[in-house]
């Protein structure tokens, strides 16, 4: 769960409720949360990837949300932090796009307009000091190129080859990086992802084993149906420890 | 005062004698010397038609349009004062995606003829605005009642319709209209039957260049609003048009 405090209160205190004396605050934490999303932009498209889990706290109490979401036909988001500050964000981006389609004049919002869109509101939230407390990678094809960016809570929003979030940040980042070559096929892709999936899955407790992989190519966006990971939990480290002696599991 | 006039014509806050409204019946008017709109509900679908009359030669074609989306589920054709019914179809999107972020689901047909028909209602009932003068025909589809087509008056009642036009041609089209029959046309020959209407009832001696606008919502378009594609429109009137030159050729040999 993302620990991130902007100033010390305890929950109760969260939402809305002015302190007598004290300046009025809004939602500085996050209640029901995703955790990681993971993105690699490859040589014939983009692919994104996520666990389907919703923690309330350390409670796993949803094991089947999709954290995706498609905005257009060659752009989708996957998304970890709050579950219902990401729903905001899915019935924001819809009207967008509604307001797009009514128009009828023939232009369509491309994927680098949208991070920009998620960008411009991400960092209004914030200063207002009322975040949306996510972070958000966007993924698309556009004009023969994959499209991979970021934008969190804060408003920084930048593109990259690779990318994850939460704690994949972490776990997840420095695999990616290796894996990565600008060669890379999405259909290798996917299995590298689903790969560093199981490593979160194993190492970072809000993560489920059912996961959801999506990808953007010439060919449109596709997101995968929720599958379950294979794990091994016959590991001689996961079985006897590490470091046998120090009553260490790693 | 002038000497015309009886002094109730001037606001929709007071009746005539006879209980009329004069204003708005001189919004009617308004929309009576405006290029014709119909629709059709028909089979799968509902298709609407306007005549959009151009006043300069020099306009860029589809400038200034008369069907506008207002939904992924729903569209309007204005006929009457342009701008008023522009106002009435940004009124339409702003209630489309207001009830969407209230219910989450896509507004039904009738909610948003009724909702548009109470925002031109509320424009007869205060001395300081004037009524819309515009009608707006409103195609949508919703999982409930299917296909539906709304006309939407200044006056501030919506009724749901098979087949409605109102315009310069508005009598004509009708009895064109009560010639087809709604339960079997498709909305590929709806196309061709509101063009020939378009085409017949347009007054050459006094409009001579018009375009011709048409939006649908049907199953080809996956219930989806849309402008109906130009090559259909243009087949559709072209075709009209020979027909039209084939029967004054008849006419002129009798």
């Amino acid at each position: 769960m993302s620990g991130l405090r902007l100033t010390e209160g305890s929950r109760g205190l969260a939402a809305s409720v002015a302190v007598e004396g004290a300046p009025l605050t809004r939602t500085q934490v996050p209640y029901v949360t995703g955790s990681s999303v993971l993105g690699m932009k490859c040589a014939d498209g983009v692919v994104i990837a996520c666990d389907t889990m919703a923690s309330y706290g350390t409670l796993a109490r949803f094991k089947s949300l999709s954290r995706m979401h498609q905005v257009s036909p060659n752009c989708i988001l996957g998304v970890g932090g709050d579950y219902s500050d990401f729903q905001q964000l899915q019935t924001m981006v819809d009207a967008e796009m509604t307001a797009q389609y009514v128009a009828n004049d023939g232009l369509t919002l491309s994927p680098k307009a949208i991070h920009s869109f998620l960008a411009r509101h991400m960092y209004h939230r914030r200063c207002k000091v009322d975040p949306l407390w996510n972070t958000v990678i966007v993924a698309g094809f556009d004009k023969g190129e994959g499209v991979l960016s970021l934008v969190d809570l804060f408003g920084t929003a930048f593109s990259s080859d690779v990318l994850a979030t939460g704690f994949g940040l972490h776990l997840g980042l420095p695999l990616l990086r290796n894996a990565h070559r600008p060669d890379i096929t999405v259909a290798e892709a996917k299995g590298v992802l689903e790969d560093i999936l199981k490593v979160l899955f194993y190492r970072d407790a809000r993560t489920n084993d059912v996961v959801q992989l999506a990808s953007v190519t010439a060919a449109g966006v596709e997101i995968g149906k929720m599958t379950k990971l294979k794990t091994e939990w016959g590991y001689k480290s996961f079985v006897e420890g590490a470091r046998v002696g120090d009553d260490s599991s790693w | 005062m002038t000497s015309i006039g009886t002094g109730y014509d001037l606001s929709t806050t007071t009746y005539s004698p006879d209980g009329r409204v004069f204003q708005i019946e001189y919004a009617q008017k308004a929309i009576e010397n405006s290029g014709t709109a119909i629709g059709v509900s028909c089979k799968d679908g509902v298709v609407m038609a306007v005549e959009k009359v151009v006043v300069s030669k020099m306009l860029v074609p589809g400038t200034m349009r008369r069907a506008h989306l207002v939904d992924h589920h729903s569209g309007v054709v204005i006929s009457g004062l342009i701008s008023d019914g522009r106002q009435l179809a940004t009124r339409a999107r702003d209630e489309c995606s207001s009830y969407k972020s209230v219910y989450d689901s896509p507004i039904p047909g009738h909610v948003l003829a009724e909702r548009l028909a109470n925002f031109a209602h509320v424009y007869t009932l205060y001395a300081y605005v004037r009524p819309f003068g515009c009608a707006a025909l409103l195609g949508a589809h919703d999982d409930i009642n299917g296909y539906q087509l709304y006309l939407v008056e200044p006056s501030g009642v919506s009724y749901r319709y098979f087949g409605a036009a109102v315009g310069k041609g508005k009598q004509a089209a009708k009895t064109a209209l009560e010639k087809l029959d709604f339960k079997t046309l498709t909305c590929r020959e709806a196309v061709k039957e509101l063009a020939k209407i378009i085409v017949d009832v347009h007054d050459e001696t006094k409009d001579k260049l018009y375009e011709l606008e048409m939006c649908w919502v049907c199953e080809e378009s996956k219930n989806k609003s849309q402008l109906v594609p130009q090559d259909l429109v243009d087949e559709a009137r072209k075709a009209a048009e020979a027909a039209q030159d084939d029967d004054s050729d008849m006419d002129d040999d009798e």
